[in-house]
């Protein structure tokens, strides 16, 4: 089966899909406890509060106008003629869901999982904008992420749009193919990070004047390791679902995906552990989390499409990447991002999508081509929009806060209270005076 | 700098897109595409070298 076929569920294998569904919120839960993990413990309420408005903004627009310029398979879309070939580039549903039964249908079991993924890919940026960034600035770039960039890109992916169709009608392989959301979830979230991450800029105290970065720790290592066990089991749902409704893989097929993800992850966590204890003497916590992580993410693309010794290279690869990548970006280009999450979810996501077109074993020819084509738009197109969208959002509703935000921490700026009012002392060695 | 680095990623992506679109032969489209593909890169070095501004810079 093609991915451009509605798939066709038996009964057994919708009641799959409804269950994996079901695991996704746990991905976010883990995402969101990581992110505040890493941040600082004068802005941890903040984190968790800002995921959840995040999550609840992107599920609202995306049910007012993402599934209906996402679509699904076999939905109406607008159609542009290139050289004789039909380009669908954007889906032409009603808003608000309307037309759409949600009745356990694979359209709806798609728009259910949408309105779930659209969330995570909206939590990434916090990760890179922790601890400077204003909760309202934070609730409008989700709505410009759901409402405009995520369903365009998805569209293209998992709508039945051009870059599915480039098997059909270029003959690249099977078309663009990403199963669990590395590119449509993770890609596109990790590059809005990388905007959010430029926009808002350093936090006061990060670099010296000579540019030389300081390290400023996560808060809490312990909630940073249990996000990534939650992070497993969510994964496990994602990427499943979306191999069943996205490329069409029988019920059975998930075991493979299953196997595939946590091999992934484990590899990618070791190498994570192996790489920073050579480098550094001893394992870094949030390193390995970060790898941990980017194993999970760089698995999502190939997930049902690659046998379980392609997944562990996958991870390999993925875990050595991020070790790098992370320094990579704080000492040498000055990307202030304290979740990690340019580089574990745009990096890894990115490597996942490209690792598939050189170890699919379907082996269809062109395939490296296909994904090539997918990464090339996720930067040329994806990159740029997510980039502009957020630096118009930041003329009229600056994003970072103020010094005042940073000395006292955005929980007691923006919330009014501490997370932790008994414990915490605001020490301010990070702020120049 | 900034708008240049932007531009270049736009331009990279049309020209993979053209490249897809108007090319039939197998290589001369994969060359194109990996063209495209560097332009992209350098417009991501661009984008990525106008923001290397510090603290004290930016303030």
């Amino acid at each position: 089966m093609t991915s451009l076929q509605v798939p066709a569920l038996s009964e057994a294998g919708t009641a799959l899909c409804l269950v994996c569904i079901l695991l996704v919120p746990l991905s976010g839960a883990g995402l969101a406890i990581i992110n505040t993990g890493l941040g600082r413990s004068r802005s941890a309420a903040h984190s968790m509060l800002a995921s959840l408005c995040v999550v609840a903004v992107a599920a609202l627009v995306y049910f007012i106008c993402g599934f209906a310029f996402q679509g699904y398979l076999g939905r109406p879309a607008h159609i542009l003629t290139l050289a004789g070939k039909g380009w669908s580039w954007i889906a032409a549903g009603p808003l608000f869901l309307q037309g759409l039964k949600l009745d356990g249908s694979p359209d709806s079991l798609a728009a259910w999982l949408q309105i779930l993924s659209v969330g995570l890919a909206a939590l990434i940026p916090l990760g890179s904008g922790a601890d400077r960034w204003r909760l309202p600035a934070i609730c409008a770039s989700t709505a410009l992420l759901a409402g405009v960039t995520y369903p365009v890109f998805a569209h293209w992916v998992w709508g039945g749009g051009w870059l599915a169709q480039l098997g059909a009608n270029y003959g690249l392989g099977r078309g663009f193919v990403d199963a669990g959301g590395g590119s449509s979830i993770q890609a596109v979230g990790g590059l809005t990070a990388l905007s959010i991450a430029w926009i808002v800029g350093p936090r006061r105290g990060k670099y010296s004047p000579d540019g030389m970065p300081t390290a400023i720790p996560g808060h809490n290592a312990v909630q940073v390791l249990l996000g990534c066990v939650l992070t497993l089991v969510g994964w496990l749902g994602l990427n499943s679902a979306g191999a069943i409704l996205f490329t069409g893989i029988a019920p059975t097929g998930t075991v493979l995906v299953a196997v595939n993800t946590a091999l992934s992850a484990s590899v990618a966590a070791l190498a994570a552990v192996m790489i920073t204890r050579m480098r550094f003497g001893k394992p870094d916590a949030s390193l390995v989390a970060n790898g941990w992580v980017s194993g999970l993410v760089a698995s999502s693309a190939g997930c049902a499409s690659v046998t379980p010794a392609a997944a562990v290279f996958i991870g390999l690869v993925a875990g050595v990447l991020i070790t790098f990548s992370v320094e990579l970006l704080e000492a040498r280009l000055a990307v202030d991002d304290p979740g990690g999450a340019v580089s574990v979810h745009a990096a890894a996501g990115i490597w996942g999508v490209l690792a598939l077109g050189f170890v699919a074993s379907s082996g269809a020819a062109g395939q490296w081509l296909a994904q090539l084509v997918g990464i090339a738009t996720l930067l040329g197109f994806v990159l740029p929009l997510t980039y502009g969208l957020n630096w118009l959002l930041d003329r009229f509703l600056p994003q970072r806060a103020p010094l005042e935000g940073e000395r006292l921490g955005m929980d007691v700026y923006e919330l009014g209270a501490s997370a932790y009012p008994e414990f915490v002392t605001h020490t301010e060695e990070f702020i120049p005076r | 700098m900034k708008l240049a680095g932007f531009l270049l990623l736009l331009a990279g992506w049309g020209i993979v897109l053209c490249a897809v679109a108007l090319l039939r032969s197998a290589a001369q489209r994969s060359g194109f595409v990996l063209a495209g593909l560097g332009v992209e890169v350098l417009g991501l070095v661009l984008a990525v070298r106008s923001h290397l501004v510090f603290p004290t810079e930016r303030e």
